[in-house]
C-alpha cells in the first residue's frame, strides 16, 4: 500500500530511504533530525524527492525518472501535524467539513457521526480553535483529516506538543482509530513506547538512512 | 458657520465618488500585487516594489504630469483607449479617479501585503493536504485570514484618495462639477475673497473623513490580530 524509494539532499543533510509498508500502522521511528518529517512531507507531496518513486495504494504519485509529481491536493492523503493547524477563522464544525467540501464529496452523515463519536468531539462543534485545549485541538485535527476520506493518513508526532497527561488522554483515541477507522497510517514518533502501542510495522531512521525495518520487535 | 452650500455638496459628493471608484478598482490589483510581493520570489521584485511606492515619494505634480502624458487624449494609452474603447480620462472625473487610484495605491497595498505575510503558511499547506487546489487555498484560507488587512488597506487608500490634490489638479484640472474635488475646491476658495467660511466647512469635512478612515483602519487591524489567534 505504500512504497517509498527516494533520495533527497537538504543542505548538508542527505536523506535516502527505501521501504514497502503493508501494515495498518507503519511506525516511522528515529531521533529528531533523522529525517522523519522530511520523509512524511515527501509522501504528502509537500516536498519533492531529488530521485526516486513513491507509490500510494497502487498509484504512483512521484516518479522523478518520468517527471511525475502529483500535487499534494490531488493525493487524497490526510495529514495530522504536531501543531494541529486548525483554520482559526472557521469553527470546529467548519474545520471538520473542509476536506469534504474541497474534494466535492457527497455528505456522509453516517461516517460523520462515526468519526465524531470515535473522537468525542461532538460537544466542540460550535467553538473556535482558539478556545480549545491542546488535546481537543489534536482530536479535531484527526477528525478533519479522516473526514476528507484519505486513502492514507500521515501523523507527524501528533502527541509531540502535548504534556504526559494529555498524551495519555489522546492515545486511546489513536488505538481506536487504528482498530476501527480502516485507514492505513504512517505514524511518526521518536517515542518507542508510543509506537509499541500503535504500530504494526516499524521503519527505523537514523541520520537519513533506514537502519532497520520489520515488526515492533525492532524497537527493542 | 452656516450650512454647506450646493456647490460644496457637489465637490464633496464628487470626491466621494472619485475615491470610492478609485478604491474599488484598485483593490483587486492591490490584492494580487500584495500576494505577489508577500509570497513569490521573482526577478525584478524589488524594482516592482519600488515602482509601487514611487507615487509616495515623487512630487504629486510629476505623477500628474506623467499621467497626462500617458493617459491624456494624445498620450500613448489614453489615445488608444479613447479611439477604441471610448474611455476618456483627461478633464473628466474618471481621470480624477485614475490619479487618486495611482496616488493611493502604495497605502492600499501595504496593509494587504503585511496581513498576507503574517499568515502562517503551514495553514495553507494543511488546506492542500485536505484536497484544496491552490486557488481554493487562496479563497478559503489566505483571503479570509487577510480580510481585515484588505479592508484596512481599502480604508487607508480611500482616505488618501479623497484628499488627493496635486496629481489630480495637474492631470484633470479643477472643473466644478466634473473634476473639482474637496481639495481643489478648498484651493480655489482660499484664493477667492470671502471664500474663508466655505473653505472652513470643507476643511472640517476633510478632517472628519480622514479621522473616520484612520479609526476604521485601526479597528480592522485589531480584528485581524484576533482572527489570527482564533478567537
Amino acid at each position: 500500500m505504500l512504497q517509498v524509494d527516494i533520495e533527497k539532499q537538504l543542505g548538508e543533510f542527505s536523506l535516502s530511504a527505501t521501504f514497502t509498508g503493508e501494515g495498518r500502522v507503519i511506525g516511522l521511528f528515529g531521533a529528531s533530525g533523522a529525517g522523519k518529517t522530511s520523509l512524511v512531507n515527501m509522501i504528502a507531496g509537500l516536498l519533492r524527492p531529488d530521485r526516486g518513486t513513491i507509490v500510494i495504494d497502487g498509484e504512483t504519485v512521484d516518479d522523478t525518472a518520468a517527471g511525475l509529481h502529483v500535487p499534494t491536493w490531488r493525493r487524497r492523503i490526510g495529514y495530522v501535524f504536531q501543531d494541529a493547524r486548525l483554520f482559526p477563522h472557521l469553527d470546529v464544525a467548519q474545520n471538520l467539513d473542509y476536506g469534504r467540501q474541497m474534494n466535492r464529496l457527497a455528505p456522509d452523515p453516517a461516517q460523520h457521526k462515526r468519526v465524531i463519536d470515535l473522537l468525542d468531539i461532538g460537544a466542540l462543534q460550535g467553538r473556535r480553535p482558539g478556545k480549545l485545549s491542546g488535546g481537543e485541538r489534536q482530536r479535531v485535527a484527526l477528525g478533519r483529516a479522516l473526514l476528507s476520506k484519505p486513502r492514507l493518513l500521515l501523523l507527524d508526532e501528533p502527541l509531540g506538543a502535548l504534556d504526559e497527561g494529555r498524551k495519555l488522554e489522546i492515545l486511546p483515541y489513536l488505538v481506536r482509530l487504528r482498530d476501527e477507522a480502516n485507514v492505513p497510517m504512517v505514524y511518526v514518533s521518536h517515542d518507542a513506547a508510543e509506537l509499541r502501542q500503535l504500530a504494526t510495522q516499524i521503519v527505523m531512521l537514523k541520520q537519513g538512512r533506514v537502519t532497520s525495518f520489520g515488526g515492533v520487535k525492532v524497537l527493542a | 458657520m452656516s450650512e454647506i452650500s450646493p456647490a460644496e455638496w457637489t465637490a464633496i459628493l464628487l470626491s466621494l465618488r472619485v475615491a470610492i471608484i478609485a478604491t474599488l478598482v484598485a483593490t483587486p490589483f492591490g490584492i494580487a500585487l500584495a500576494w505577489l510581493l508577500a509570497r513569490r520570489d521573482f526577478w525584478g521584485k524589488s524594482l516592482l516594489d519600488a515602482i509601487v511606492h514611487l507615487p509616495l515619494v515623487l512630487p504629486p505634480v510629476v505623477t500628474g504630469y506623467l499621467l497626462l502624458l500617458t493617459f491624456g487624449r494624445r498620450g500613448l494609452v489614453g489615445g488608444f483607449l479613447a479611439d477604441h474603447l471610448g474611455i476618456v480620462f483627461s478633464f473628466r472625473w474618471t481621470g480624477a479617479a485614475l490619479a487618486c487610484g495611482v496616488m493611493s495605491f502604495p497605502l492600499l497595498v501595504r496593509p494587504m501585503r503585511l496581513s498576507i505575510e503574517a499568515i502562517d503558511r503551514r495553514l495553507e499547506q494543511a488546506a492542500e493536504t485536505l484536497g484544496a487546489a491552490p486557488w481554493k487555498v487562496f479563497f478559503t484560507v489566505t483571503l479570509p485570514l487577510a480580510l481585515p488587512g484588505v479592508l484596512a488597506g481599502m480604508v487607508l487608500g480611500f482616505a488618501k484618495a479623497i484628499g488627493e490634490f496635486g496629481a489630480t489638479i495637474t492631470f484633470v484640472s479643477n472643473i466644478p462639477g466634473e473634476t473639482q474635488t474637496i481639495s481643489s475646491a478648498i484651493y480655489s476658495l482660499i484664493q477667492t475673497p470671502d471664500g474663508d467660511a466655505a473653505a472652513g466647512r470643507l476643511v472640517i469635512v476633510s478632517i472628519v473623513l480622514a479621522l473616520g478612515a484612520l479609526i476604521a483602519a485601526e479597528w480592522f487591524a485589531r480584528r485581524a490580530t484576533a482572527r489570527l489567534h482564533g478567537n
